[in-house]
């Protein structure tokens, strides 16, 4: 099992992270952020594996990842 | 906590000026994961730029980095590595830097076969000053200066660097993210001038004047175009009409510059290393 953090304040909204989640954890909010974009958040989290593609795609080094034993 | 990039980032410097989607982030994360694999030292690594977006990259790297003059990272990088061959020495760059204006300096160092790895990030375009077409847009593909498509043929950059005398050769996407360390890694570990293209996207003045509706959609081209080596073999050439390979393309084997210029200098009377 897994989670990720985003930061909010990195994340610019390219929306490269929510097609690489093949479970499909993460959305875009509709909410602008400090930068003046819509970043991204994750949902159903307890499903996350922790398998880190969506943070291998981040281009803005926004999302770390925990693996958990 | 999986890979943590922050401890070669410069305090304070993120988050960096590319636009959202830019794939030159996702490059920077590739070289900041092979400087961990092979452990390199901070003061004992150059990061040596031209300029466009791409060449903002050293600035974010904590280690000895140089942002140069348009086109001429090669030149710096050449000085830095003749007086002090024991440092791993590292180019940074875009396709207008590296092949337009830079081109000279870029097949003059595949001559010379110095040891050195040159990172290039082909987005086809040039990203920083609005999008005018470089030697890589593809034929009658749409740029601020070529509005109704582009007449020229375009540079393989691989094979440019083949032909000019490079001795380690491999290519990338954006896309495939978790290999561009892999292919630095190997670069860097390679005695002799290594060239990595990395294929890259510009979503800002290349993706929306080419019918890219989306930075997914141009992730997704690279997914598309790209094919290893290995699975290439297999193909007919049919099949690998508008592909691209990607992974290692080409390995040899010749004598490295610094060590030659070396021996002049020992037979002019200088003293050995
Ligand atoms: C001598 C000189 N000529 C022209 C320019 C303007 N200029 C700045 S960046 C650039 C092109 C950069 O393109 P590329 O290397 O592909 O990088 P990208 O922005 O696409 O990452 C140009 C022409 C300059 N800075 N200096
Ligand atoms: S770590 Fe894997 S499963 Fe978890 S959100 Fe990222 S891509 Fe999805
Ligand atoms: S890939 Fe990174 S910058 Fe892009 S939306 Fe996801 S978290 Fe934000
Ligand atoms: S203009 Fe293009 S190359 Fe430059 S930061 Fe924006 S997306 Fe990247
Ligand atoms: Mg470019």
């Amino acid at each position: 099992m897994g989670r990720i953090e985003i930061d909010e304040t990195r994340c610019k909204g390219c929306g490269l992270c929510t097609t690489a989640c093949h479970l499909k954890l993460i959305s875009l909010t509709r909410e602008i952020n400090v930068l003046g974009f819509t970043p991204a958040v994750t949902t159903n989290r307890e499903r996350c594996t922790g398998c880190a593609l969506c943070a291998q795609l981040c281009p803005d080094l926004a999302i770390t990842v925990f693996k958990d034993k | 906590m999986a890979f943590d990039y922050e401890k070669y980032i410069r305090p304070g410097k993120l988050p960096h000026i590319w636009c959202p989607g830019c794939g030159h982030g996702i490059v920077m994360k590739g070289m900041i994961r092979a400087m961990d694999t092979l452990g390199l030292e901070k003061n004992n690594t150059a990061i040596v730029s031209g300029i466009g977006c791409a060449s903002r990259l050293p600035g974010y790297i904590d280690c000895c980095t140089l942002h140069t003059a348009h086109g001429r990272a090669a030149a710096f990088a050449t000085g830095v590595k003749l007086a002090k061959p024991e440092m791993t020495v590292i180019l940074v760059g875009g396709d207008g830097d590296g092949t337009a204006i830079g081109g000279n300096h870029f097949i003059h160092a595949c001559r010379r076969n110095i040891d050195m790895t040159y990172i290039i990030m082909n987005n086809y375009i040039y990203g920083m000053t609005g999008g005018q077409f470089s030697p890589t847009t593809p034929h009658m593909h749409k740029a601020s200066t070529t509005p109704y498509g582009n007449p020229d043929p375009s540079f393989d950059i691989a094979k440019l660097a083949i032909g000019a005398g490079a001795t380690f050769v491999a290519r990338g996407t954006a896309f495939h993210a978790n290999q561009i360390d892999k292919l630095i890694v190997e670069a860097i570990q390679h005695k002799g001038f290594s060239v990595v293209e990395i294929l890259d996207d510009c979503p800002t003045t290349y993706g929306r004047r080419n019918k890219f509706k989306s930075v997914i959609e141009m992730m997704n081209r690279l997914k598309e175009v790209a094919v290893p080596v290995k699975a290439a073999e297999k193909m007919t050439p049919e099949q690998l009409a508008g592909k691209v390979l990607t992974g290692i393309l080409y390995k040899e084997d010749k004598p490295e510059y610094c060590s030659e210029y070396q021996k002049v200098i020992e037979r002019a009377g200088g003293a050995a290393r």
